[in-house]
């Protein structure tokens, strides 16, 4: 074999296991679909908010596996608590609003921690709820993250124009009728199903990473919402293609390596861009 | 709160209208109309209750005692403080008009229509041209009309400004007030808050002078005088006049800093 035919065979190998494929077509589209909800996460300064979350899913993961309970309905409906809980307290802006928000999510964390430690089989059901796996993959985790995403998106389609105004101008926007608290209520909706649905690949750990890489990138190469709506998915599902076929040639966790060529396109971005796209990040607000 | 038995020319109601914060009552028994064609103007200290008393009209404050809205069918045009957004945010001044108008097609596409009537409107504000920039892009005058401009595209019956001379310089002062009293002369009733004495509220029609209550209601000429400046602020002021107009000293008796005159040697 030829020298050209023997890399095209080598970079092509992994497809040649099912367990790629699967993991490759999840986390392309998990990539896609944090980079969607990620523009709404950076642009409303919540980033800490995708972290907190993550962590609290957690916490639901963990009691409904020692519970014996259905994963996606225990994690789920703890999740979409949690989100809606940390959205209210957000919103409201009570005094030290992101302490409250680190004691809720991490005392989330600690419970699930602690419930895996004492009757789970403790220290593989947190390695693959921390860091996810793609070796795990089945159907109904393809089926899942595509559903969701595919529903993110209509909803963010369809609700666009009150999305925007609620996120640019909530004040307004309450008063010209948008009901500000069921817009925030149905994005802390999708951002909890999301963690819940695209975990098991990347893990709690690094999800807050690709809720804030990918649109923050975008934000630098665009002054346009409408755009970094599909930037932002677009270099979040670039990334995880790119990530899971380095980490199978390295050998290395295909999750770390997902957030590691984000975070190079970043990089790479915010050194490539002038002075305004350098500007149009350090005004991204956190919380 | 919708009134409905109310005179045609009614816009907005304040009765007997008490608004608090938990123990802290900012707002104690206020009563009073703007009707159809007026140019109202609310004036008082900072902390004296000017923005809760405007939140409670467009209905984000509760009130905890006595009624307070707008007659039913009345359109309120919105104004808040320029500073109340992130000009960073990644939108274009088209983008910001437009964004208010409900989405009628599944496609979040602007609308030929859409596109020409929120152009007309900035037109009409002196921001031609100007719908492709990116809102960072204008000067702080400009952000101030994109807001006015965003409150008059759904055709309001009286715009409500929350400060809106606060934080420009004079240039821009002038710019606002004159955009204003356009405004008022093409038919359109404004109510909005100011602490800025002279800059503005001297130039209005009528004031409402409040410090949780209202200490004073009418013309400039009738309120900006020392024995109700007093009770406002709390201590004693002076008034000039000045082209006819009242000039309020802002600072009080005996609170000025006397010139340093060297001793003779």
């Amino acid at each position: 074999m030829s020298v050209p035919a023997l890399v095209a065979a080598d970079i092509f190998e992994p497809y040649g296991f099912e367990f790629f494929r699967n993991g490759t077509v999840v986390a392309v589209a998990a990539g896609a679909l944090c980079g969607l909800l990620g523009v709404f996460v950076v642009l409303r300064g919540m980033s800490y908010i995708g972290h907190g979350l993550s962590h609290a899913v957690f916490g639901g993961a963990a009691a409904s596996a020692v519970m014996n309970f259905n994963y996606f309905v225990g994690a789920g409906l703890w999740g979409i608590v949690s989100g809606v809980l940390i959205g209210r307290i957000a919103r409201r802006r009570i005094l030290g609003a992101d302490a409250a928000i680190g004691v809720v999510t991490t005392a989330s964390f600690a419970v699930g921690l602690a419930l895996l430690n004492r009757y789970g089989q403790a220290k593989r059901s947190i390695e693959a709820v921390l860091f996810g796996s793609v070796l795990g993959v089945k159907t109904g985790d393809i089926i899942a993250v595509v559903v969701v995403g595919l529903l993110a998106l209509g909803v963010i389609v369809v609700g666009y124009r009150r999305f925007l105004f609620s996120t640019f101008d909530p004040e307004v926007a309450s008063v010209s009728g948008v009901r500000v608290s069921l817009m925030e209520a149905a994005l802390m909706v999708m951002l909890s199903l999301t963690i819940l649905v695209t975990m098991r690949v990347i893990g709690t750990l690094l999800i807050s990473a690709l809720l804030v890489i990918p649109a923050a990138t975008a934000r630098m190469l665009t002054n346009r919402f409408a755009r970094m709506l599909w930037i932002s998915p677009l270099i979040g599902g670039a990334g995880a293609f790119v990530g899971m076929n380095l980490a199978y040639h390295t050998n290395t966790s295909a999750a770390a390596m997902i957030i590691i060529v984000c975070a190079t396109a970043f990089s790479c971005v915010y050194f490539a861009s002038g002075v305004r796209g350098k500007r149009r990040v350090a005004a991204l607000g956190h919380l | 709160m919708i009134l409905k038995a109310a005179p045609d020319n009614l816009l907005v109601s304040c009765h007997h209208l008490s608004c608090a914060y938990g123990e802290n009552v900012v707002v104690s028994d206020v009563t009073f109309n703007v009707e159809r064609g007026e140019f109202v103007g609310i004036v008082g200290p900072s902390g004296s209750g000017k923005t809760t008393l405007l939140r409670a009209i467009l209905g984000m404050v509760k009130p905890v005692h006595g009624e307070v809205g707008t007659v039913k069918g009345v359109r309120l045009g919105y104004v808040p403080q320029v500073e109340s957004v992130d000009w960073n945010f990644p939108v274009t001044v088209l983008e910001v008009m437009v964004m208010t108008r409900p989405q009628r097609r599944v496609l979040p596409r602007i609308t030929v229509a859409e596109r020409r009537s929120a152009n007309e409107m900035l037109e009409r504000l002196g921001l031609g041209g100007l719908g492709n920039r990116h809102i960072r892009e204008l000067s702080g005058g400009q952000q101030q009309r994109v807001f006015v401009a965003r409150a008059l595209f759904h055709n309001p019956d009286i715009l409500v400004l929350d400060e809106p001379t606060s934080g420009v310089d004079v240039r821009t002062r002038h710019e606002v007030l004159h955009l204003l009293a356009d405004l008022h002369q093409d038919g359109i009733s404004v109510l909005l808050t100011t602490h800025d004495l002279n800059g503005l509220a001297a130039h209005l029609p009528r004031l409402v002078c409040l410090n949780r209550e209202v200490i004073a209601d009418g013309s400039p000429r009738e309120v900006l005088v020392p024995d109700v400046l007093e009770r406002l602020y709390g201590a004693p002021m002076h008034v000039l006049e000045h082209g006819g107009m009242p000039v309020v000293l802002d600072h009080a008796e005996g609170a000025v800093i006397k010139p340093f005159r060297p001793r003779a040697v």
